[in-house]
This record gives C-alpha cells, sequence and structure tokens, in this order.
C-alpha cells in the first residue's frame, strides 16, 4: 500500500508496510497516482512529453525494483503483554483548582470523592513498578491528578524515595509531571527542573479561549497566572523537555491561531489537542468539524514550516508535527501504541490500579491495587492484543504505523468499545501525519519540490 | 535521480532483536502530551547514537 498526497506544494508517497517516504515532482506524483488505480490523473499527463513520462517511470521502476515504493505487504508481529509493567501514572490527587470545562476528570475528581495520594500509597506504587518491570531498565512515572502541585510534598518525597531504591533494582526512572501551571514558586519550578525529564503545563492559546474554558473554582480565568508561570518556569529550564500545552473545543475551531500565540508568548514547545467529548457538549468536536480543522492543520504545517526555516528549527516544535522519518520506533512499539492497561497502568489516590488514567474510576477495568498487588483480571491481554493488526478499519489505514490504532479510551468513551476508533480523531490523526511527514520531508531535502526550491535551483 | 528525491528508506525496523520496551510510553489522549507513537524516539537508536557520538 502506498500512500501519495499533495502538502505545502509539493508531492509525497508514503510506502505503509516499509515506512520509505520520497517526494517527487507533479508529472511523477500523477504517474504514481495512474499506477495506484487514479486513472484521473491521465487527462493532465497528456501535457507532458514522451520523453519525460519515460524518464519518470524509470526513476519509478528503479524504486519499486529496490523495494522503497509498493513494497510487499508483511504480516505483523504483535507483542503481547508479558506481565511487565514499566509506566505508571500516579493520580497523587484528585482535586484541583480549577474547573475546567471539558476536564474529563470532573474538576478532579474523577467522579468520586476528592481525595490525595499519601505517601504510603505512592511509595507501594513504586515498589510495585520497580518489582514488576522484569527486565527493563527505563522505566516512567508521571505524577497527574488532578492538579499535581496541590500534593507536591507527596510528588517530591516520592521522588526521593525512588531515587533511593532504583539503584538496587538496576533500574532509572523519568519522571514527568502534568500542571494547570497556576501553583509554581522558584522553589518548586526549581525541583521540576532538576527532577522531572519532561513537564507538560497547561495552556490553551489565546487568553480569551483559555480563560472561557480554564477558570479557578471561583470563575476567575486561569490565564494571566498560567502563562506567567510558565514563562518563569521555561527561562528555566534550559534545554530538557516540556511542553506547553492546550485542548481546542468548537469553541476555537481556529486553533491554529493559538499555537501560533504560544509561540509568539516565548514557547518554542507546543501542543495542542483535540477536546473528546460526549457529542451533547457544546463544546464536543464531530466529523461536521473535520474540513475546518483539517484546514487548520494545513495552515498551521505552512506557517510552522515557514518560521522553522526563517527562526531555527529548535525555535518551534509542535507536537504533532514531529517526525523523525528515518529513525522512529520499531514496529513492535508502533503496532503497541500506548501500552494501556499492559505496560501502563494509573494509579488512584487510594492506590487502584486501572489501566490508564482515563479509566480510573471504572471498577470494570479495575486492576486490583498497589497493596495487594496486580490483579489483571485478563486487561493486559485483552489491551495489548487491540492493535492496528486486530480492527478492522485499521488495517487498511495508511497511518496505521504512526497513529498505532487511536486511544482505547476515546474509543471506549465515545463509542462504547475499546476497538471502535473515533471518525473525526481518525480524520484529524490522518492530516497530522501528512502534515508531519511533509515537514520532515521537505527539512530533509531542503525544500525539493517546492517553489522556493525552484527558484533556488535555478538561481545556482 | 531527477523527478523523485527518496527522503527515508525501510524507516520501520521489522527485525528480530527490535521490541525491547525500552522507550517511552506514549498516550495519544487529549489530556497528556506523550502521544502519537511516530514521533517517539527508539531509546536502543538513542543510547547507540550517544555511545557513538562519544567516540569522537
Ligand atoms: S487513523 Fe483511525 S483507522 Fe487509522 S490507524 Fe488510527 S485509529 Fe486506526
Ligand atoms: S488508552 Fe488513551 S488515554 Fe489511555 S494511555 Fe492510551 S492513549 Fe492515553
Amino acid at each position: 500500500m502506498v500512500h501519495l498526497f499533495e502538502m505545502l506544494g509539493s508531492f509525497f508517497c508514503l510506502d505503509v508496510p516499509s515506512g520509505s517516504v520520497i517526494t517527487t515532482d507533479r508529472l511523477t506524483y500523477l504517474l504514481l497516482m495512474l499506477r495506484n488505480g487514479v486513472p484521473g490523473a491521465l487527462g493532465e499527463l497528456s501535457t507532458f512529453s514522451g520523453e519525460e513520462r519515460a524518464e519518470a517511470e524509470a526513476e519509478i521502476d528503479g524504486l519499486i525494483a529496490e523495494g522503497v515504493i509498493f513494497s510487499p505487504e508483511i504480516p505483523d508481529s504483535v507483542r503481547l503483554a508479558d506481565g511487565v509493567v514499566k509506566a505508571m501514572c500516579l493520580n497523587v490527587t484528585h482535586d484541583c483548582n480549577l474547573r475546567c470545562k471539558y476536564c474529563f476528570a470532573d474538576g478532579g475528581a474523577y467522579g468520586g470523592k476528592r481525595g490525595s495520594m499519601s505517601l504510603d500509597t505512592a511509595k507501594a506504587a513504586i515498589d510495585m513498578l520497580l518489582a514488576s518491570s522484569g527486565t527493563r531498565r527505563n522505566l516512567e512515572v508521571d505524577f497527574f491528578g488532578g492538579e499535581p502541585m496541590l500534593n507536591f510534598e507527596t510528588v517530591k518525597q516520592t521522588v526521593a524515595y525512588a531515587r533511593a531504591c532504583e539503584g538496587a533494582f538496576g533500574k532509572r526512572i523519568r519522571f514527568t509531571l502534568t500542571t494547570n501551571a497556576t501553583v509554581m514558586d522558584e522553589g518548586s519550578i526549581d525541583f521540576l527542573n532538576r527532577e522531572m525529564s519532561n513537564v507538560v503545563l497547561s495552556i490553551d492559546g489565546r487568553s480569551e479561549v483559555h480563560d472561557s474554558m480554564r477558570r479557578f473554582a471561583g470563575g476567575r480565568g486561569s490565564f494571566a497566572r498560567a502563562k506567567e508561570n510558565a514563562l518563569k518556569f521555561r527561562a528555566a529550564r534550559g534545554d530538557k523537555d516540556y511542553y506547553v500545552r492546550g485542548t481546542y473545543t468548537a469553541e476555537n475551531l481556529d486553533f491554529c491561531s493559538d499555537v501560533l500565540f504560544l509561540n509568539d508568548c516565548g514557547f518554542d514547545k507546543v501542543s495542542i489537542e483535540p477536546a473528546v467529548l460526549p457529542a451533547a457538549s457544546p463544546y464536543a468536536l464531530g466529523m461536521s468539524n473535520v474540513d475546518k480543522l483539517k484546514g487548520e492543520y494545513l495552515r498551521l504545517a505552512e506557517e510552522y514550516y515557514k518560521r522553522r526555516s526563517a527562526l531555527g528549527r529548535d525555535k518551534f516544535s509542535f507536537f504533532h508535527f514531529m517526525m523523525d522519518l528515518s529513525g522512529g520506533p520499531c514496529e513492535k512499539k508502533r503496532l503497541l501504541g500506548c501500552g494501556a492497561g499492559a505496560e501502563y497502568v494509573a494509579v488512584s489516590p487510594d492506590g487502584g490500579i486501572f489501566p490508564c488514567h482515563q479509566f480510573i474510576g471504572r471498577a470494570e477495568f479495575g486492576m486490583g491495587n498497589v497493596f495487594d498487588g496486580l490483579r489483571p483480571n485478563g486487561i493486559p491481554e485483552r489491551f495489548s492484543a487491540n492493535t492496528v493488526s486486530s480492527k478492522d478499519g485499521c488495517k487498511k489505514c495508511w497511518a496505521k504505523y504512526y497513529c498505532s490504532g487511536g486511544c482505547a479510551a476515546n474509543a471506549y468513551n465515545l463509542n462504547g468499545r475499546l476497538d471502535a476508533p473515533v471518525d473525526y480523531l481518525c480524520e484529524l490523526q490522518k492530516t497530522r501525519t501528512e502534515c508531519a511527514i511533509a515537514v520532515a520531508a521537505l527539512e530533509a531535502s531542503d525544500g525539493f519540490g517546492t517553489a522556493d526550491f525552484g527558484a533556488a535551483a535555478n538561481k545556482a | 535521480m531527477k523527478h523523485i528525491r527518496v527522503i527515508a528508506r525501510a524507516a520501520i525496523d521489522r527485525s528480530e532483536h527490535t521490541g525491547c520496551g525500552e522507550c517511552q510510553a506514549s498516550c495519544q489522549s487529549a489530556c497528556k502530551t506523550s502521544c502519537t507513537v511516530a514521533n517517539q524516539p527508539c531509546e536502543s537508536k538513542r543510547v547507540n547514537r550517544k555511545e557513538a557520538s562519544g567516540n569522537k
């Protein structure tokens, strides 16, 4: 299977089984469309000379012979759950000082009561992770909530405890934390910069967009505070990983402006993602928004490519457009995806274990607790078998090795099944993947095939 | 080649020794940002690259 697409004024062909990517001129693109069964290309093809066509055909044939394009389908080799847990989300609190309107966690309470994780529970979770991680050396713990900074003492002491224990097990734990950036001071920023390998700060973009959704419990908007803290954090962060991330909803379908706004504010690493809400929510997105949203991703890709070319690639990263076309993860990782319910689990404040943070509080997905140990109840097998190789829609999808089959929690929440990906998210995923491939390919080839490239080549 | 530029070849590593599980977990939900598996770096390649550059 190949996937052909035009973007940023250039033409691309992705060979799905191998992950090979080529860029082509218009003539070759039309010839590839023809070979891919799109007869519509014939009319325009007649405007090219026979000689040119023969030359391009020969190049195509050469690449087919080398297995670069139209390569044979290879059966996937899925790695099923092996009982190892290597990544954990610690919900250190189910309380939050904000009441974001789109929050899946019900203002932090996850449909239950607000509560904080005790240090004993956090320690038991770390013990379980260290003991359940088999031969894996690199482990991950994400502090999440609610707002984890409301239980900062537990965060600090959990890190200290884990650092004291990890060596004896031959492990290295990477800590990350997701925060609304409203509860930070110099001391906590210093701690986060020292101990966290990644910090995710939630800001939705323009102040009116952010304040409409992300308000303090009393009703006041949180933009000013979050931005001020996040900028302080950024200034002290150096070159360690962080992201300023936002959520877009039906209220800001022009979310490209929010991404650019955040970059203009001085944030070089930005991520903005679609809200996933039941159709009845006034902020819900759906298929009727897809055309507009795709247009926004294209607008963003254009501006992104321009900014990175003009200012330097390190000045602007958009999470979903980052792709290492020749490196990237191996096949097994691409099939496994997030690993929820298998190598990744989440722990609620009272020590309950669930497949991931989005399943917390759903009794039917309970996997035991950190004191008595994992009682997986067949969940790891169920989740790890739910891959792009098992889902009918995904099997045929060209984006499967980039998407990994979507989020099981979104599928379950919106479609009632773990294996029924959400239609509009699939459409957005595919557009984002095209944008990412196009930007990476143009950056790797200095703009081969673009109008600018033609002008530069003519000058030379 | 005049009409085509090859950007990446056989980028999806399907070889036997892969699947070590050392790479970062990815989450694709709207509430976390460690998502979209294709932009995850491969941990074993990262380590190998570091070692290779250390030999310079
Ligand atoms: S985009 Fe949708 S159909 Fe394609 S792999 Fe992802 S979840 Fe499956
Ligand atoms: S199921 Fe969805 S929310 Fe849960 S870890 Fe996977 S991608 Fe993230």
